[in-house]
C-alpha cells in the first residue's frame, strides 16, 4: 500500500514538474476535448514526417495469422490488406465494412454457406509480385494450424467446411493448397465454403487471417520477424521485445486503396516502455501514439482533466466493452429468475460505474450491447438509468416472489489484481445488502480467472459462486462479434476458459443461428437486439458499465479520429505528423 | 571444486523449484493440463485446439520427463517446429517462449548487454562515490559537510527508484532536454559515447540509491578502525596521513562493504528490475517480470537460473576478494 503511494505521488510529482502547458500547439490550430470523437481532428493530407508509437506491452505476434489484440488489428493495416476493413472514418461511418483487398464486400450464395470475393487488380506485395486468390487461401490455411499459431482468432476454423484439414505445413498437395473450404477459380476470385450459414461473414473477411501471405515467404512461427507487406508501409527493421521501424512500401499504389492515407514517411514503434513513461513523453510531445489505446493511467487522468490547457488534448472514446455481473442459474437460488431480477434491481448502478472510475470510466450500462454496436436496443427495461442507486422496493417484491423475503446469501467472485472489480464486488456487497442480499466475496487470481475459476461451471457450482463479476469487449463492432462468446450455450466447455459464464437459453440459441441466416443487415441487426433483450429479460446478465477510455492527443498530430468500428482506437493508418 | 559442484547442485535445485511452482502447485490445486495449456491459447479456442496445443507444449506427460526434457535440451540443445521448418535451438537451450515462440537463450544474452552495462556503470559510481563521501564524512565528522552528505544519504536509502526515476526524465528528459528519454540504449560495441550518453541518467538515480548505503557504512567503519589501537601506532611509527587513512584505516573497512558490494551487484545483474522497468530499458529484470506476468516458464527458468548463477559466482568473487582485502583470511 505504501509503495503504490509513494508510486502516485512519484508520478504526480513527474508530471508537475513537466510543466503544464508544456505542449504547445505546433501549427495553431485549437484543439478541444472530444475533438476526435465523431469527427476528424486536425484533418490534413500533408505527407512526411515520422510517426512514434510505444506499447507498454510485447507485441506478442505481428504475424497477421496469429494476432488477436485490437491495437494490432488496427496497426496491422499499415502493412497488410485484408478482404475487407472497418471504413476509416469517424463516428457511425467507422462501424460499416468497405471492401479493402477485394472488390466488393463478399457476394453470398447457396443461402449464405458461400462467399465469393474478386481481388482488385494491380496490387503487389512489397517485392513487387502480384498478389493472387491462392496467396489469400494460403493465409487463411496457415491461420487454422493452432499448433503453430495458438494465439489468433477460430472463427474461420469453426465456420469453414474444412473436413479435417488442419495446416498447410500438412499437407500433402504440391502447393500447400489442399483445403476444400476455399476455391480459387481464377488468379483474382476466392471462394469460400461454409459448413454452417455465415451471414456475417464479412466481418472474418475483415480479419487480419486474410492478409495475403507468399508461400514462399512463409517462415512459420518466425513470419512474425518480417511479414511480407501488401500496404503502405513495410518493415525496416524488427528487434524482437524492443522496437521496430517501418518505411514506405514503393510497390502499394494509392491508386487502388482509397481508405488509407498514409501520411507520415515513417513509423518508430518501441516495446516494453513503462505506462508512466508513456504518459510522460505524450504530454511532452516526444511520443505521438500510446499504440495499446488502454488510456492515459489514473494519476495522469486526474492531472489532464483537472488542467483545461490538458484536457482539450484528450479524447473520452468508448469501447466494444461491458463491465458485468453474471448471475450463475446452476447456483440456488438463481435458478429462480426473482431470485435474479432482485439483485439487478437492488444493485446500485452509480456505484458500480463510480467503481469503473466514474464518467471517465464509461456510462451506466442499460443492455448488454453498447449503444454503438448495430442494432444494441435502447430501452432501459429495468429502469436503470431513472433509479441509478438501486430500487429497493420493488427488489423486495422480486425477492417475495422468489420465496425468499427476508434475502438469502450467496458468494461472488472478482479478481484479486483489479481494485476497480473488487471496489465493484464491495458496492455490490453493500446495495444487495439493503434488501437481505448477503454476500461474501472471494478473490482469485486475474491470470486464471477464467480458466480454473469463474469460467469453469464445476467450480461456480462446488463454491457457490452465485454472481461473477467479469468484462467482455467484442473481436469487433456488431452483434455477432459482440454477443456470441457470451450468450451461445454451445461456446460453454466443461473444462473452463469459458468467455459464456453460464447464459444457456435455448431461445436466444435459434436466434443466433436465425440471425446467421438474415444476410439483410438490418433485419440480422434487429435480431441482435431481441437476443441482447432475452438475455436481460431472464436476469443473468447484470450490465453495469460500457466503459469509455481517456485517449491524449498530442497537439502536433494531424487527422486524427476514434474509429468506432476498430472499436474506440485512434485510426493509426490516417494520422499525419505534419 | 568441491564449491562448483554445489555451485551446480544448487543451480539444479532452484530449477526444480521452479519447474513444481509452475507445474506441481497448480496440479495440486487441481487444474489439469489442458487448463494449463488454455493460458497460451486465443480466448476462442476449442477443446479440441487447447488439447493439441497441450500435446505440443509437452503437458500430458509425467513431470519427470517434462524436467528431464528440458534437463537435457540445456546439455544437448533441442529441435523444434516453427510449421513448415524445424529449428535446432543449440545448447545451452532454455526452451522456447510459450507465448511469443522465440529462443529464451539469444533473448537472455541480449537483454543481459543491457543489465550488465546498466549494473556494472552504476556500481562504479556508487562504490567510488559512497566509499569516497564516506570516507570523508568520518574523517570530518561533524562538520557541515559530514551532515549535508548524512543527510542526502538518508535521502538516497529513502527514495524508490521509480520516485527518482520519473522525476529524473521528467526534468532531464522530458523538460529540459538534456538527457535521451527513456528506452534509449546503444550497445557499448556500436558506439561508446552514446552508450555512456543514454545510460547516464539510469547510471545516477540506480548509483544513488546504493551510494547512500555504501556511504554511512563506510563511515561507520572509518569511525570505528581510525580508533584502533592500530592506527594510533601507525601515526606514532610517523606514516603519513594519507597512508594511515587509504592503506591502514581503509582497508580494514573494506571487508564489510566488499561483502555487501559482491552481493548486490551479483543480485543486480540478475535484473535490476525497478530501475529497468522505470527507464524502460530493455534487460533482464524487465524480462523477468513480463516473463512471470505472462506465466511463460522457459522465460521464468532462464531468467531464474540466470540470476542464481549471477549471485553464486559474486559469493565466489567475494570469498576471494577477502583474502586481498584481510591479511587473515586465506585461502585454500
Amino acid at each position: 500500500m505504501r509503495r503504490k503511494g509513494l508510486l502516485a505521488a512519484g508520478i504526480a510529482l513527474a508530471l508537475v514538474t513537466s510543466g503544464c502547458g508544456a505542449v504547445d500547439p505546433a501549427d495553431g490550430t485549437d484543439s478541444v476535448a472530444n475533438g476526435g470523437v465523431g469527427k476528424v481532428h486536425n484533418p490534413s493530407d500533408t505527407k512526411g514526417g515520422t510517426l512514434r508509437m510505444a506499447n507498454s506491452g510485447d507485441w506478442y505476434s505481428l504475424d497477421p495469422g496469429d494476432t488477436y489484440y485490437g491495437y494490432s488489428w488496427d496497426f496491422v493495416r499499415f502493412y497488410g490488406r485484408a478482404l475487407v476493413m472497418f471504413d476509416t472514418q469517424p463516428g457511425e461511418a467507422g462501424t460499416k465494412l468497405v471492401p479493402d483487398l477485394a472488390e466488393t464486400l463478399g457476394v453470398p450464395s447457396d443461402g449464405a454457406k458461400t462467399w465469393t470475393y474478386k481481388l482488385k487488380a494491380g496490387v503487389k506485395f512489397e517485392d513487387g509480385t502480384p498478389v493472387t486468390s491462392k496467396d489469400v487461401k494460403y493465409a487463411v490455411e496457415r491461420s487454422l494450424d493452432k499448433k503453430t499459431f495458438p494465439s489468433g482468432p477460430t472463427y474461420f476454423g469453426d465456420v469453414l467446411d474444412t473436413q479435417g484439414y488442419t495446416s498447410p505445413y500438412q499437407d500433402s498437395d504440391p502447393e500447400k493448397l489442399g483445403l476444400k473450404a476455399i476455391e480459387t477459380p481464377d488468379e483474382r476470385t476466392v471462394v469460400f465454403k461454409l459448413k454452417v450459414p455465415f451471414s456475417a461473414f464479412d466481418y472474418l473477411a475483415m480479419q487480419p487471417a486474410t492478409i495475403p501471405v507468399p508461400r514462399a515467404k512463409d517462415t512459420g512461427t518466425k513470419y512474425k520477424e518480417h511479414p511480407v507487406s501488401t500496404g503502405p508501409y513495410k518493415f525496416e527493421t524488427n528487434e524482437l521485445g524492443k522496437r521496430f521501424t517501418l518505411v514506405r512500401n514503393d510497390n502499394w499504389s494509392a491508386a487502388n486503396d482509397p481508405h488509407r492515407k498514409a501520411l507520415p514517411d515513417r513509423i518508430e514503434v518501441s516495446l516494453n516502455v513503462s505506462a508512466d513513461d508513456i504518459d510522460a513523453r505524450l504530454l511532452s510531445g516526444d511520443l505521438d501514439i500510446d499504440v495499446a489505446n488502454t488510456g492515459v493511467q489514473a494519476a495522469t487522468q486526474g492531472k489532464v482533466l483537472a488542467d483545461p490547457a490538458q484536457k482539450k488534448y484528450t479524447d473520452s472514446a468508448a469501447l466494444p466493452r461491458l463491465w458485468y455481473t453474471h448471475l450463475s442459474t446452476s447456483v440456488a437460488p438463481f435458478d429462480n429468475i426473482h431470485c435474479r431480477k432482485a439483485v439487478l434491481l437492488a444493485a446500485d448502478h452509480d456505484s458500480y460505474l463510480r467503481a469503473y472510475g466514474g464518467d471517465a470510466g464509461g456510462e451506466i450500462a442499460t443492455s448488454i450491447m453498447p449503444p454503438q454496436v448495430p442494432g444494441a436496443p435502447k430501452n432501459d427495461p429495468y429502469s436503470f438509468k431513472a433509479k441509478k442507486n438501486g430500487d429497493v422496493e420493488a427488489a423486495k417484491k422480486e425477492l417475495a416472489e422468489c420465496g425468499k423475503p427476508g434475502g438469502f446469501e450467496t458468494n461472488m467472485s472478482y479478481r484479486t489484481e483489479r481494485p476497480k472489480e473488487k471496489a465493484l464486488a464491495e458496492a455490490m456487497q453493500q446495495s444487495l445488502g439493503k434488501v437481505g442480499i448477503k454476500l461474501t466475496l472471494k478473490g482469485y487470481p486475474q491470470g486464471d480467472y477464467f480458466k480454473l475459476y469463474a469460467g469453469k461451471p464445476d467450480f461456480v457450482k462446488q463454491e457457490g459462486l452465485g454472481l461473477l463479476a467479469g468484462g467482455w469487449q467484442a473481436d469487433w463492432v456488431d452483434g455477432f462479434g459482440f454477443l456470441q462468446q457470451i450468450v451461445d450455450s454451445r461456446v460453454i466447455r466443461a473444462t473452463g476458459g469459458n468467455n459464456n459464464l453460464g447464459v444457456a437459453l435455448p431461445k436466444v440459441d435459434a436466434l443466433l443461428d436465425q440471425a446467421l441466416l438474415e444476410t439483410d443487415t438490418a433485419k440480422r441487426n434487429d435480431l441482435w437486439g431481441q437476443i441482447d433483450r432475452t438475455v436481460m429479460d431472464e436476469a443473468l446478465i447484470l450490465p453495469g458499465v460500457w466503459a469509455k477510455v481517456l485517449l491524449y492527443r498530442p497537439a502536433h498530430l494531424k487527422n486524427i479520429y476514434v474509429n468506432e468500428g476498430l472499436g474506440g482506437y485512434y485510426d493509426f493508418v490516417q494520422i499525419g505528423v505534419k | 571444486m568441491r564449491r562448483l559442484v554445489a555451485a551446480v547442485l544448487m543451480l539444479v535445485v532452484v530449477s526444480m523449484v521452479t519447474f513444481a511452482i509452475f507445474f506441481l502447485v497448480p496440479r495440486l490445486a487441481g487444474a489439469t493440463p489442458e487448463d494449463l495449456a488454455s493460458r497460451y491459447a486465443g480466448r476462442t479456442a476449442d477443446q479440441q485446439q487447447i488439447r493439441e496445443l497441450t500435446e505440443k507444449l509437452g503437458f500430458y506427460d509425467p513431470l519427470y520427463v517434462q524436467y528431464g526434457r528440458f534437463a537435457k535440451g540445456l546439455v544437448l540443445g533441442a529441435d523444434y517446429s516453427t510449421g513448415p521448418t524445424t529449428e535446432h535451438c543449440p545448447a545451452p537451450c532454455f526452451g522456447y517462449s510459450f507465448i511469443t515462440h522465440n529462443p529464451v537463450w539469444p533473448d537472455l544474452v541480449d537483454r543481459m548487454q543491457v543489465t550488465l552495462s546498466l549494473a556494472l556503470g552504476a556500481a562504479v559510481i556508487w562504490l567510488v562515490g559512497g566509499v569516497a563521501v564516506g570516507v570523508l564524512s568520518a574523517l570530518r565528522r561533524g562538520t557541515v559537510f559530514d551532515r549535508v552528505a548524512m543527510a542526502t544519504a538518508l535521502a538516497g536509502v529513502s527514495l524508490p527508484i521509480f520516485f527518482t526515476g520519473l522525476l529524473s526524465l521528467s526534468v532531464f528528459s522530458y523538460t529540459l532536454h538534456w538527457f535521451p528519454p527513456g528506452g534509449s540504449f546503444t550497445p557499448f560495441t556500436e558506439n561508446p559515447a552514446t552508450w555512456a550518453y543514454d545510460l547516464t541518467l539510469p547510471w545516477i538515480t540506480l548509483a544513488f540509491l546504493y551510494a547512500a548505503g555504501y556511504a554511512r557504512l563506510t563511515r561507520a567503519g572509518m569511525l570505528e578502525t581510525m580508533n584502533e589501537d592500530f592506527i594510533r601506532t601507525a601515526r606514532a611509527k610517523g606514516l603519513p596521513e594519507r597512508t594511515v587513512v587509504v592503506t591502514h584505516g581503509l582497508r580494514a573497512t573494506m571487508t564489510p562493504v566488499l561483502t555487501l558490494f559482491g552481493l548486490d551487484l551479483g543480485l543486480l545483474l540478475g535484473g535490476a528490475v525497478l530501475t529497468e522497468s522505470t527507464y524502460s530499458l530493455p534487460g533482464i529484470g524487465k524480462y523477468a517480470i513480463d516473463a512471470v506476468t505472462n506465466n511463460d516458464l522457459p522465460k521464468v527458468l532462464g531468467v531464474t537460473m540466470l540470476g542464481a548463477c549471477f549471485i553464486i559466482v559474486a559469493n565466489l568473487i567475494v570469498d576471494v576478494l577477502y583474502a586481498v582485502t584481510d591479511p587473515r583470511v586465506r585461502l585454500g
